[in-house]
């Protein structure tokens, strides 16, 4: 029993040895990182211990721009994504030719470089000297006036920013919509056409409520993978967040770290922590909700 | 509400994309089903009595054929105008609903002004609950209930309409071997109170012999007979009918008919008057055998197994279709068989001919058998 | 299934449900169109349409040439390349010694390890980046590979799904190996290693498609162009490469990065979507 002991902690050895450098002493470390007060990266030193780094965040108007894009970027595209995902898969379920061929095409973003695809949307939003963009074509096409929606207005900008964020979180939500759908059980349909339930009964009364777990599921991941939104922003404006105004909270994490701004682990630190207080209470909430629905 | 099907054609597109011919579920069907009779469509799996049922239903239309439930042509009626009720195999009961509300639910389907008030809704689901006598579950999930609740839960909501015909298909077969003779008792009971016309779908002959009135024996989507359980036993239409159903099953010889008499090998075995000369089939039921030292049919004895009230003697023949046979007979009659040889003489009422290429019954001049039934 | 009376709305609701698909389809595959499409068009002649052009009226392959000459389209290439192949080889190794660990072999504590294990799950990266890249820093890693791929190994999540395929496999296999006298470590390899080749696999996928879109830690952990990988890659080439507005060279670049994912997941369809359907979520 010895011997089969020390033979299981030789074979964990490598992956606790990597997880304890890497996630568990970091995890303590951005604790205490936090509650160090005018930590200098250079000299290693403090001036003390206390809650001050919290407040400096919280009072750090670049960070509630970023509270703010983050939480008008959950809430338009979490709700947004989940729809069209299910009004999507619903239309793929209900299809036989040319079924498999959406599917791949709808998956295909999962597999491609934010960042690079990023790229495209912004050339495709852009305005510029000396071209309008193929999106201001179109409004100009159909009457509107141009907008910059890369360098112009706020409101624009968050457009874009929610149009790309969706583009980019369909596929697996489209994926894991029409794999719920498709597994009910097809003799519940048939019972309820027996039954006479119309169209939209079926799907109200049955077909929503045998995949509503999924869509809890999805509004959770969805809630949390909005709430860590960073990498898509860059690719639309660039790295440097602040100035385009559309910083998110993750992005002003790293902003803090490293960079032009970056040089203090504290405030980033704090910051990283609220991002994580703020995700966990949601997804609490989420789970009590998603317990109570399912229970009545 | 008699259903009446005429000349009902069903095919469907091969699964198989590469071939194109089409398969035939249902094969020209004609027959009436008379008003308050519980119909077993009968037959092996793939024969097309599901199919049926969904034409029925309304799930499916045919492909050519009409269908009325009395004077009503319903070939064309989605499912919920038909007024049919129907519980699947597996029940598809909704396991977010009560058992309450499943049986609500068609209710709660019904058109604005033709839906019943919250109350009179609730007060016909305790009737239909009372009529299958699950009324102490009905607060229960699906899942909280035993398969025998949720078969009656299903069945209430087949009835909670009030439909003109109830279907059921194969009803019994996810339940366990006690509570299938307890089901099946109960739903003659719920047919006889309702007086519902009832077509139930089963592979299993001994289901559809219990609770039927009338039996619907299908092979490869056609009808091969149809008629009451006893006649469908003892006057099949041929070989096929006659196999799929008794058990233990009919043992089947090749026989020959020679001058007005039927032979097994050497022995003549019965007088077959008015059956043209030529090599036949034999089917006798393992009850035709009589244990008789001076009987006709001589055979090799293999082994006798006593259950109880019953014996049977395990035989062989080289005319059997089988490697072995079997005999059934009283417990007096098989006593002091030993090793060797038996000869049975054999009953004619359970004895049946037929074409040795077509399998198609053969009846003898005399009425070998009962008059023909169908 | 259709009743006739209702084919004709039917048929209209069916028409409906394609043009839906059809039109999010489009949106889809508009992008990359755009970008394939741009990247042949030639410097001049983009900039010249001032309603672009739905087709390269001239196509030509000098962008591509640009993207490999005038910035180091190649090195990004190769960095990421590397990248991915020592992570997920390294990673692999990890997680399947440990998922065997937990599935296989008795030992005092398993339990609470491997609750450790699950709630390490819910640690959001964002929360111990701040030190990894605190500890690379201390460590003189900035710019290295070994910087780069070390705080990427591990890999909880892959743990717990190869441990939950591991223990499918009937204990009757285990201890008819035991009688043979096969060691452990052989027969995680010739036994179970085989038969749940398919979780391997996809595990294997999953974790070369995170490394190759990975962004925000070789963002931190390297300045030096020679460690860029394709994602910085392209952030450095939108931000100083090829004066800023060359754009058909810029889609260049983002069509030869986009290109090895796309045909992965073109070979890989099935596995990479029921392995996606299985637990892995994007960020």
């Amino acid at each position: 029993m010895k011997k089969q002991n020390l033979k299981a902690w030789l074979y964990l050895l490598p992956a606790l040895a990597f997880l304890a450098v890497f996630m568990i002493y970091p995890l303590v470390d951005v604790v205490v990182y936090s509650l160090e007060e005018g930590y200098n990266s250079a000299s290693q030193t403090f001036r003390g211990v206390g809650l001050y780094n919290f407040s400096y965040v919280l009072r750090d108007p670049y960070f509630l721009a970023a509270v703010r894009n983050t939480f008008i970027l959950v809430v338009i595209t979490v709700p947004v994504s989940t729809g069209l995902a299910l009004l999507i898969s619903l239309g793929l379920n209900s299809i036989k030719a040319l079924k498999n061929l959406f599917q791949t095409v709808y998956f295909l973003p999962y597999v491609t470089n934010t960042l690079a695809v990023g790229l495209v949307f912004m050339i495709l939003f852009k305005k510029t000297a000396y071209s309008e963009g193929l999106v201001n074509l179109l409004i100009n096409w159909f009457g509107g006036p141009s907008v910059d929606f890369i360098d112009g207005p706020y409101w624009a900008k968050m457009l874009v920013m929610c149009i790309y964020t969706v583009w980019v979180v369909m596929p697996f939500k489209i994926l894991i919509l029409t794999s719920a759908l498709a597994s009910v059980n097809p003799e519940y349909y048939k019972a309820a056409r027996v039954d006479g339930a119309s169209r939209g009964r079926i799907f109200w009364r049955i077909t929503l409520p045998m995949i509503s777990p999924m869509i809890f599921y999805l509004v959770i991941t969805g809630f949390i993978g909005a709430f860590k939104a960073y990498a898509d922003e860059v690719a639309l404006f660039g790295t440097d967040l602040n100035a385009a105004g559309m910083n998110t909270i993750v992005g002003y994490v790293y902003d803090m770290l490293y960079g032009n701004s970056g040089g203090y682990p504290s405030y980033a630190s704090a910051a990283a922590l609220i991002l994580f207080a703020i995700v966990f209470t949601i997804t609490c909430v989420n789970l009590l909700i998603s317990r109570r629905t399912q229970i009545s | 509400m008699k259903i009446v099907l005429e000349h009902l054609t069903k095919r469907f597109p091969n699964r198989n994309r590469k071939i194109k011919s089409e398969v035939v579920a249902v094969d020209d069907f004609t027959f009436e089903i008379p008003d308050g009779t519980l119909i077993g469509l009968l037959g092996p799996s793939g024969c097309g009595k599901s199919t049926t049922l969904n034409l029925i239903s309304g799930l499916e239309t045919p492909t050519e054929g009409r269908i009325f439930f009395g004077n009503r042509e319903v070939t064309n009626l989605p499912p919920e105008k038909r007024g049919v009720g129907l519980v699947f195999q597996n029940y598809a009961l909704y396991p977010h609903m009560t058992a309450l509300e499943n049986i609500m639910f068609p209710l709660g389907n019904l058109k604005r002004d033709e839906r019943p008030s919250k109350e009179e809704m609730r007060e016909r689901a305790r009737e239909a609950a009372r009529l299958v006598q699950i009324e102490p579950y009905l607060e229960r999930r699906p899942s909280e209930m035993s398969g025998g609740q949720q078969q009656r839960v299903a069945i209430a909501r087949a009835l909670v309409k009030k439909p003109e015909v109830l279907l059921l298909d194969e009803p019994l077969s996810n339940l366990d071997a006690r509570l299938r003779l307890q089901t099946r008792e109960e739903i003659r009971r719920i047919q006889r109170e309702t007086g519902i016309t009832t077509i139930f779908v089963t592979h299993d002959q001994e289901e559809a012999m219990s609770i039927s009135d009338l039996i619907v024996v299908m092979k490869d989507g056609a009808v091969h007979q149809i008629a009451k359980p006893q006649d469908v036993y003892d006057d099949p239409v041929n070989l096929f009918v006659a196999k799929f159903l008794g058990t233990p099953p009919i043992d089947v010889f090749d026989g020959e008919v020679k001058g007005g008499t039927l032979f097994i090998g050497e022995d003549a075995v019965l007088p077959a008057r008015g059956v043209e000369d030529g090599p036949v089939k034999v089917g006798v039921r393992p009850e035709g055998f009589i244990p008789d030292p001076d009987g006709a049919l001589r055979c090799g004895l293999d082994r006798v197994e006593v259950m109880g009230r019953d014996t049977s003697i395990v035989f062989r023949h080289e005319g059997l279709n089988a490697d072995t046979g079997r005999a059934i007979v009283d417990a007096e009659a098989a006593r002091g068989l030993e090793g060797g040889e038996v000869r049975f003489s054999l009953k004619p009422l359970k004895t049946c001919l037929f074409d040795k290429t077509t399998e198609a019954r053969i009846r003898l001049a005399d009425g070998g058998g009962k008059a023909a039934g169908r | 299934m259709i009743t006739d009376k209702s084919s004709a709305s039917s048929r209209i609701g069916k028409a409906a449900v394609y043009i839906l698909l059809s039109i999010w389809a489009v949106v889809v595959l508009f992008p990359f169109y755009w970008m394939v499409l741009t990247s042949f068009k030639s410097y001049s002649s983009y900039n010249s349409e001032f309603v672009p052009r739905f087709f390269a009226a001239d196509p030509t392959l000098s962008n591509y040439r640009d993207a490999f000459t005038a910035v180091p389209l190649a090195r990004y290439f190769l960095n990421t390349l590397i990248f991915t192949v020592v992570t997920t080889a390294v990673m692999l190794v990890v997680t399947v010694l440990a998922a065997f660990a937990f599935s296989r072999l008795e030992f005092r504590g398993k339990n609470i390890v491997f609750a450790l294990f699950l709630s390490l799950m819910m640690i959001p990266n964002e929360l111990v980046v701040i030190t990894n890249f605190v500890t690379i820093t201390d460590w003189d890693m900035r710019n290295t590979f070994q910087g780069l791929i070390l705080p990427s190994v591990a890999s909880i999540f892959y743990i717990y799904l190869l441990k939950e395929n591991f223990e499918q496999i009937p204990d009757e296999l285990y201890k008819a190996a035991k009688v043979d006298g096969t060691s452990d470590l052989k027969y995680l390899l010739r036994v179970m290693l085989p038969i749940c080749r398919p979780t391997v696999v996809t595990v294997t996928i999953l974790k070369v498609i995170e490394c190759w879109n990975a962004y925000v830690w070789p963002r931190l952990i390297t300045d030096d162009q020679a460690y860029f990988l394709v994602s910085n890659g392209i952030q450095e080439i939108r931000e100083n490469g090829f004066g800023r507005e060359n754009i058909p060279a810029m889609m260049a670049a983002v069509v030869v990065i986009s290109l090895p994912l796309v045909v992965l997941f073109l070979i890989f369809r099935k596995k990479i979507m029921s392995g996606v359907m299985r637990g892995g979520t994007k960020g």
